[in-house]
């Protein structure tokens, strides 16, 4: 068999969703947001939304988003997205609105802001990308970096008696009665990278039958920051991340409802 | 039991030779070039195409999206 006989139409399995755009993207090698923004764009051309899906852009490498799906964005300063968020989602309750997040972005800056949008519980998705660290001002400490961790700002590791510990902002958003959808995800594995389709696409499916806030974690890597290969980020991400950051929902309910903690 | 073969097509020029696929690809297809894409990456090829089953593993995991795959029944 020669490939040419395979390489066809009718044969194809996967390849780029529509939704999104045909440029490159400035991401580094091997960074996980590519991927999440591939899942985003295969589940809003899946699930039909294209016309009224409204994504929130934060400051942080993500930045550029609305250059690479091909939906309406708005773009908010650091760490506003939520805000900026509801409004879009209250004026426009039809709407399927969503923010995507960096961990400096949603867990420092945008403490506040999240905390009050998961609270309030807003029809919105919030997709928080955890790598860890900055990524695009040069991989400094964020709340997330893990003990001992070393950034371009404790280049002997994080300590906790000076930084604080590294925080489980998920879970903390969990706690809020505002939320319906709680998840922990990563994309590292094509295993990995199907499950965390799956949870996106529940919680899409939860703004969309208007249960409150969906909060999806994408525990990430940022191989440029961490100053690895692409591949050893991942065997890193597996072997200190997860540990500490466990994958799986942490809460499945309804808005207002009882707080089912796994 | 019937048999499946599949291939890749890769996007040479938006091949960032992050070396994702290869890792991902549970049949040993992939492999980095030793050339260098016009953006100076050394992107991802079937090295031993008659292995791909078509799983679709590879265009899963790549961040940049450019690997489409195909599969059929023989
Ligand atoms: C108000 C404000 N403060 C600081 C900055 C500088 N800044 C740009 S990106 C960034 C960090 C983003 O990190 P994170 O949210 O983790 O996203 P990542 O780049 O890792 O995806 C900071 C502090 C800014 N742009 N605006
Ligand atoms: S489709 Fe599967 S078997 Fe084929 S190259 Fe990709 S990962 Fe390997
Ligand atoms: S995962 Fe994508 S960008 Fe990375 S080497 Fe493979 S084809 Fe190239």
């Amino acid at each position: 068999m020669v490939l040419k006989d395979l390489i066809k139409p009718e044969n194809l399995v996967y390849g780029k969703s529509k939704v999104q755009e045909d440029v490159y993207m400035h991401y580094c090698p091997g960074c996980s947001h590519g991927v999440v923004h591939k899942i985003l764009s295969e589940l809003i051309e899946e699930l039909g939304i294209q016309e009224k899906t409204v994504g929130v852009a934060p400051v942080g490498c993500a930045v550029f988003a609305y250059n690479y799906i091909d939906i309406d964005w708005q773009q908010a300063s650091h760490g506003r997205a939520p805000a900026v968020a509801t409004g879009i989602s209250r004026m426009y309750p039809e709407n399927f609105v969503f923010t995507y997040q960096g961990d400096g972005d949603l867990a420092s800056i945008g403490a506040g802001e999240i905390m009050h949008a998961c609270n309030r519980g807003e029809n919105i998705l919030v997709v928080f990308i955890n790598n860890g660290i900055y990524g695009m001002t040069g991989g400094q400490m964020a709340p997330t970096t893990l003990e001992g961790m070393v950034t371009s700002t404790t280049p002997t590791g994080r300590n906790v008696d000076l930084n604080g510990y590294p925080m489980k902002i998920t879970n903390l958003m969990a706690q809020l009665p505002g939320t319906s959808y709680v998840t922990r995800q990563a994309v590292h594995t094509a295993a990995a990278a199907r499950k965390c389709k799956r949870s996106l696409k529940k919680a899409i499916e939860n703004v969309l039958a208007k249960k409150g806030t969906s909060f999806v974690e994408v525990v990430s890597t940022c191989n440029s920051g961490w100053k690895m290969t692409p591949v050893a980020a991942n065997i890193w991400m597996e072997m200190n991340m997860i540990p500490y950051y466990p994958l799986g929902d942490i809460k499945d309910s309804v808005k207002g409802g009882h707080i089912i903690e796994k | 039991m019937a048999k499946v073969r599949g291939a890749v097509v890769v996007d040479n020029e938006g091949c960032k030779g992050c070396g994702l696929c290869v890792e991902a690809c549970p049949e040993d297809v992939l492999r980095l070039n030793r050339e260098v894409n016009s953006r100076g990456y050394h992107y991802t090829y079937m090295e031993n195409p008659e292995q791909c089953i078509g799983c679709a593993n590879c265009g899963v995991v790549c961040p940049d999206t450019c690997i489409t795959v195909y599969r059929m029944k023989i």
